[in-house]
């Protein structure tokens, strides 16, 4: 055996280097060392079957909106290419359709589940987690064996993704390997023995497929969302949208709402009290509103179960305090360009049949969030809801980032904010100018 | 001021930058408020029906709301001017009156990153083929009456006149047809997918040109158009704009049924937005795909 070290420094540094490389033998098997749980391989079926999976892994594709990230604009379904942003730079998302050099031609369903499960391509390279692994390791052998038979049937698609242009270190494999043993390890679903099996494929869909906490819960500093389970809400970076608090009440109406106004949302986009837009409005128009009703159903059995676990007491709410100056130009400002589609008293307008045409602005739960960069969003981008047999033909909200100032837009949403019984925050024309400046990724 | 119980007449106070308001509310601020609207005498006859049957509906407190496509495309009128007359600055044009086909394309082409603009991508992008074809025949049944040409840039005569000759024949030295052959003897643009060219401002005709020909503006392939315009240097490009610029446009404002007789496309510029151009004696179709 070597020599005893001699001083306290060299002893210190000794012991550094050995912690050193114990963490970094534990960061390389943490992350190339485990093996995806022994397939319990749905039996490779006759080809009678086969139909049936390709059809089975469309739906799964469609409810955990795949396409949203693998297609680009304009481009041919599911071959990649659409560039993510992200607070570290941008990622162009893979080519999955069967096509051996630069698709997923060569991927055996083991291949495929690893990645899903393990957030490790073929070749053994750590995958970029922009792809929710996380949320996609929760996901059953048998339904990724179903949604690779239909990327399968895909036609290929020859299309190699652009380069990432991503700051160094983030998307090397060290910082990658490092990333994930802080924040990754792989959830396979555990149902709880305690919910009824309708509660338990809402939580699978939630957590997996779904992946809503991909949005709807904080990310830190480094990237990283909450657990899979993590439903308290978060800014999303980049786009600038505020995915609500999904277990309270008052961000969402969850625990309130009848479920089968939940699940209109989630299939129309649109229920009578609440509209969806921005980044939702597009999981409903490439996800939701595809799903069956009996998933759906379970998807609002579960949410409304979690937002009525957690019980809190209201925030008290301070109506905010209004110099007379914003009050006037918040005034004009709602009546020159607002009142004439939400009413001068906040109450929206419905179409004959009672379908919101233009929702209501008082006691409207999006109004009053805490944090108003959704509103800020509509008022500056507009937007339609989105097109779903419930609403074929929605009506919209013209973009107003050419016309109004930070001052006009501040004014307006803190008078909305303030009357008919609202009682939220002002908001200021610095958090309009934030939002503005960032423009449209 | 509670516009609920508002009589016409007080609203004409009330002035706004584009005139943008609705239904009848609209028409009578636009008699005070916008000159064009004044020499318009349809526009008075319109409005004074329009008022008198407001008047009655007022007094059974009647909802403004009106279930239609007019409602339904105020994202669109925002900036493309009340019932797509086209905005105030030269940059959002003209949408009423133009073909359906056309029109739909424009939106498939923002939709699938041919045409690039944030603010029409983000509108559309939650909308379906059959919406926003829905939408394009909308504004195309639009009846407007045009402006008339403003175009006063500094061009030479003879630079005018090369112009006009390239709309008018072309320029067989370099394979190019007339814009006449596929946009209309009348340049008032062909059913259902060739837009006209004339009662547009120069600057929206020198940004259409400039981003043809650096690829910016595409359509669906085989793109003839961005064939055509490449084969044009730029100073011809300003030449054509100008001239088409300062045309007042003729009695009938309408698209042509079909495209002119005689010559069809050379193979070398078909055009996947618009098949019929190509195909001799074809009917119109609908070029373009969802």
């Amino acid at each position: 055996m070597s020599m005893a070290p001699q001083t306290t420094r060299q002893r210190i540094a000794l012991g550094l280097i050995s912690t050193l490389l114990i963490l970094a033998a534990w960061v390389v098997w943490d992350n190339w060392g485990r093996q995806a749980p022994a397939a319990p391989a749905t039996t490779t079926s006759p080809s009678a079957d086969a139909a049936q999976r390709i059809e089975r892994g469309q739906y799964l594709a469609r409810a955990g909106n795949c396409v949203g990230c693998h297609t680009a604009r304009g481009g041919k379904p599911m071959a990649g290419g659409r560039r993510i942003e992200t607070p570290f730079g941008s990622v162009f998302s893979t080519n999955l359709t069967p096509e051996p050099a630069t698709g997923l031609g060569l991927w055996s369903a083991d291949d495929f589940w690893q990645a899903l499960h393990l957030g490790r391509a073929k070749s053994g390279r750590l995958l970029i987690p922009a792809f929710p692994y996380n949320h996609t390791s929760v996901i059953s052998r048998s339904d990724s064996d179903d949604l690779l038979a239909w990327l399968q049937s895909l036609p290929p698609v020859q299309q190699k993704a652009p380069t990432h242009t991503l700051v160094w270190p983030v998307g090397t494999q060290p910082a990658l390997a490092v990333w994930r043993s802080l924040f990754f390890s792989p959830t396979p679903f555990q149902p709880d023995p305690n919910q009824t099996p309708q509660w338990n494929r809402g939580a699978y869909l939630v957590q997996g497929l779904g992946h809503c906490a991909a949005c709807h819960s904080p990310r830190n500093e480094l990237g990283a969302s909450g657990a899979v389970t993590n439903l308290s809400g978060g800014l999303m970076p980049v786009v600038n949208w505020y995915a609500p608090d999904l277990t309270n009440d008052t961000e969402t109406g969850l625990a309130s709402t009848p479920l089968a106004e939940i699940v209109r949302l989630l299939q129309s986009g649109a229920s009578a009290s609440a509209q969806t837009s921005g980044p939702m409005a597009e999981v409903v128009q490439h996800g939701t509103r595809h799903m069956n009703e009996a998933d759906l159903q379970a998807v609002a059995v579960y949410l409304q179960s979690r937002a009525q676990a957690m019980t809190r007491s209201p925030l008290p709410t301070a109506k905010a305090v209004v110099t007379a100056r914003v009050a006037e130009q918040g005034l004009k400002v709602y009546e020159r360009h607002c009142a004439q589609c939400h009413d001068e008293q906040g109450r929206g307008a419905t179409t004959v049949s009672g379908d919101v045409a233009y929702p209501a602005l008082a006691g409207n739960r999006a109004v009053l969030l805490r944090d108003p960069t959704n509103l800020v969003q509509t008022v500056l981008y507009g937007g339609y809801g989105p097109v779903t047999a419930g609403h074929p033909r929605p009506f919209g909200m013209p973009p107003f980032v050419l016309e109004l100032d930070d001052r006009d837009i501040a004014a307006v949403l803190t008078h909305l904010r303030t009357q008919w019984g609202n009682t939220a925050g002002e908001v200021t024309p610095l958090q309009v100018n934030r939002i503005r400046a960032a423009g449209t990724p | 001021m509670k516009k609920h119980s508002a009589l016409p007449h007080s609203v004409s106070g009330r002035k706004t930058r584009h005139c943008r308001c609705f239904g009848y509310l609209q028409r009578m601020r636009n008699l005070f408020t916008c000159k064009k609207s004044l020499s318009d005498w349809r526009g008075w006859v319109l409005s004074i029906c329009l008022g008198a049957t407001a008047s009655l509906a007022w007094g059974q407190n009647s909802p403004r709301f009106q279930d239609n496509m007019a409602e339904r495309t105020r994202a669109c009128t925002a900036c493309h001017g009340e019932a797509g007359r086209a905005g105030p600055d030269g940059y959002y044009p003209r949408l009423a009156g133009k073909p359906a086909g056309y029109l739909h394309n424009q939106l498939r082409n923002f939709a699938q990153g041919r045409r690039h603009y944030d603010l029409m991508t983000r509108l559309i992008d939650p909308l379906d083929d059959a919406y926003l074809g829905e939408m394009a025949r909308y504004f195309s049944a639009l009846e407007l009456p045009y402006p008339r040409p403003t175009a006063a840039n500094a061009i030479t005569p003879e630079r005018l006149a090369r112009g006009q000759q390239l709309v008018t024949r072309g320029d067989a030295t370099r394979g190019l047809p007339a814009c006449t052959q596929c946009h209309g003897a009348r340049l008032t643009g062909v059913q259902p997918n060739v837009p006209g060219l004339l009662g547009l401002p120069l600057d929206y005709l020198n940004a259409q040109l400039g981003a043809w020909q650096t690829g910016q503006r595409r359509a669906h392939a085989p793109d003839c158009m961005a064939e055509v315009v490449k084969r044009i240097p730029a100073d011809d490009l300003i030449a054509v704009s100008s001239w088409l610029a300062r045309q007042p446009l003729p009695t009938d404002t309408h698209p042509a049924a079909r495209p002119p007789a005689g010559a069809t496309l050379p193979a070398a510029l078909r055009c996947g937005s618009a098949p019929e151009l190509s195909a001799a004696g074809a009917a119109p179709q609908h070029g373009g795909q969802p």
